[in-house]
């Protein structure tokens, strides 16, 4: 798998998204052999992003984040299902492409990182493309 | 130089991909007088662009204020047109050999679809890899691909009279089941969803089908396959209640899209470093003299993954590439706003 990083515009260009006092939250992304990874993610970045600038493994993210390649597939836990919310028209679309799809989940590029979201749990599937 | 014949296609260069890089490339080699050809994987142009972002507006295109991919990739096509590049779309570049000396490099390509081609310098653009079509994580599949399991039709013959089942919910899947159903002894789509991102008259045209019998609709996902020898015998069926059911049939086409892979670009012989091919800045030429690398699949220290930088880094390899095309011919720098000789070139004087 080739791997691209970074494809949101501002990270091109090494400058950090947000700007002002940034917020940050935790959020858990447990890998297919149940290894748990906490990292601090940005309010308003992406959990996509947050997975990509801490090499969380199993997030593939080809297309950097344009709803594009279903290769950011994740699972949310159940008790964070209700906030991280539904996916829209376009990425539920997408999720065809994603493997082994399940009523939880997500395409992460599609999730804001939001105060709410601090301490959100997401599972990683084994293959992504 | 080998022998040639008549289905081998003798050209100046050859470019492996046609991504906004590869593209651009033809432009700054036809000011040279250089002839291409060019080939991708993809049926179309654009690369990253057309494939994973048509839609989306790109704001750092130098003197393009906003473009979206697939405007980008209409321009490149309408600035490259008065060179008449020779497009080989749906074609893998499988091998490439090198054949002539240091002085003056020759090379032969050949594509999964079986071409030859003889050229003076290869221009490797082959960005983040070949696009390809993603395999489901399904058990032991490896072992029927390109036997009874395939990603796509190149024999419709090959599914006259057997049992078919296609999993997927989009064009491609949709596609295949209706220009399958009427030689196939029988045809299951399996999607994980009621809901198909397709053209609507495919989506009409497939529920007909549905409604008169003449194909099965099966909500859930494919979790197993059974046969022998590559042979398959039967899928097993993960309804979306958590159901099995055995489906018997001989042919599985799974639709999930395409990924990238680097692909064959590992096999040449070429230095890589991370999956990309090291370069130097001057003449953005591989350790091998005669093979360049430009856009995403090259590396050099302080290499961004841009547009203008592949643009940029054509026009160098253009330059050299000239020099053992035409060993002989003393290049000029000239400028196309003012140069009567490039604009003769591009029809505008
Ligand atoms: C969502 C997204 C947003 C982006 N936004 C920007 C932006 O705002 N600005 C910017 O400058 N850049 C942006 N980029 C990056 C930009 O798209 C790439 O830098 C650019 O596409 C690279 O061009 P390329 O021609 O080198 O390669 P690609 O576009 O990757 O094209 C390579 C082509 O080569 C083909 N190929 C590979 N191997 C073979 C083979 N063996 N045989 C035949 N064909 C082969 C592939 O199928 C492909 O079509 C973005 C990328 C993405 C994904
Ligand atoms: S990164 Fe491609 S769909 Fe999320």
């Amino acid at each position: 798998m080739v791997k691209i990083n970074f494809r949101d515009t501002a990270a091109y260009y090494g400058a950090e998204p947000g700007g002002g006092a940034p917020t940050k939250v935790k959020i858990t992304f447990v890998d297919s052999h149940d290894q748990p990874r906490t990292v601090e993610g940005e309010v308003g970045s992406t959990v996509m992003e947050t997975a990509r600038r801490n090499d969380i493994p199993e997030i593939a993210a080809e297309c950097g984040g344009a709803c594009a390649c279903a290769t950011c597939h994740v699972y949310v836990d159940s008790a964070w299902s209700e906030k991280t919310g539904k996916a829209s028209q376009m990425e539920e679309d997408m999720l065809d492409f994603a493997f082994d799809v399940q009523p939880n989940s997500r395409l992460c590029c599609q999730i804001t990182v939001r105060p709410e979201l601090d301490g959100l749990i997401v599972k990683t599937p084994s293959q992504q493309g | 130089m080998s022998q040639t014949n008549a289905a081998e296609i003798n050209t100046d260069v050859v470019i492996i991909g046609a991504g906004p890089a590869g593209l651009f490339t033809v432009f700054e080699l036809g000011l040279l007088d250089i002839k291409t050809h060019i080939i991708d994987i993809l049926p179309r142009a654009g690369g990253q662009c057309s494939e994973l972002y048509p839609e989306k507006p790109i704001y750092d295109i130098p003197g393009l204020p906003v473009v979206t991919g697939q405007g980008l990739t209409g321009n490149l096509m309408q600035q490259i047109e008065p060179f008449g590049p020779t497009f080989h779309f749906n074609e893998m570049v499988e091998t490439l050999t090198s054949l002539g000396s240091q002085q003056a490099p020759s090379f032969r390509l050949t594509t999964d679809a079986g071409k030859i081609f003889n050229a003076k310098v290869v221009i490797v653009a082959a960005g983040g890899g070949s696009f390809q079509p993603k395999k489901p994580p399904i058990p032991e599949i490896a072992q029927y691909e390109g036997k009874s399991v395939f990603y796509a039709v190149r024999q419709m013959e090959d599914f006259r009279d057997k049992d078919v089942v296609i999993i997927g919910g989009g064009d491609s899947a949709l596609d295949w089941t209706l220009n399958l159903q009427p030689i196939a002894k029988s045809l299951t789509l399996v999607h994980r969803r009621d809901a198909f991102r397709a053209a609507p008259h495919s989506v009409s045209a497939m529920q007909d089908l549905v409604a008169n019998g003449k194909i099965a609709f099966k909500l859930g996902q494919i979790t197993q396959v059974e046969g022998n020898q590559g042979q398959l015998t039967s899928a097993l069926l993960k309804t979306n209640d958590g159901v099995i059911e055995k489906l018997s049939c001989q042919r599985l086409m799974p639709f999930f899209g395409l990924t990238m892979k680097l692909g064959p670009v590992a096999d040449w012989g070429l230095n890589l470093n991370e999956n990309l091919v090291p370069v130097d800045t001057e003449k953005f030429e591989t350790s091998h003299p005669g093979i360049f690398a430009v856009g995403d699949i090259n590396y050099y220290p302080g290499k961004l993954k841009l547009i203008l930088s592949g643009f940029h880094e054509g026009a160098l390899a253009a330059q050299k590439a000239h020099r053992y095309i035409y060993p002989d011919k003393k290049l000029l720098f000239q400028y196309t706003t003012s140069s009567t000789n490039l604009q003769k070139k591009l029809g505008v004087s």
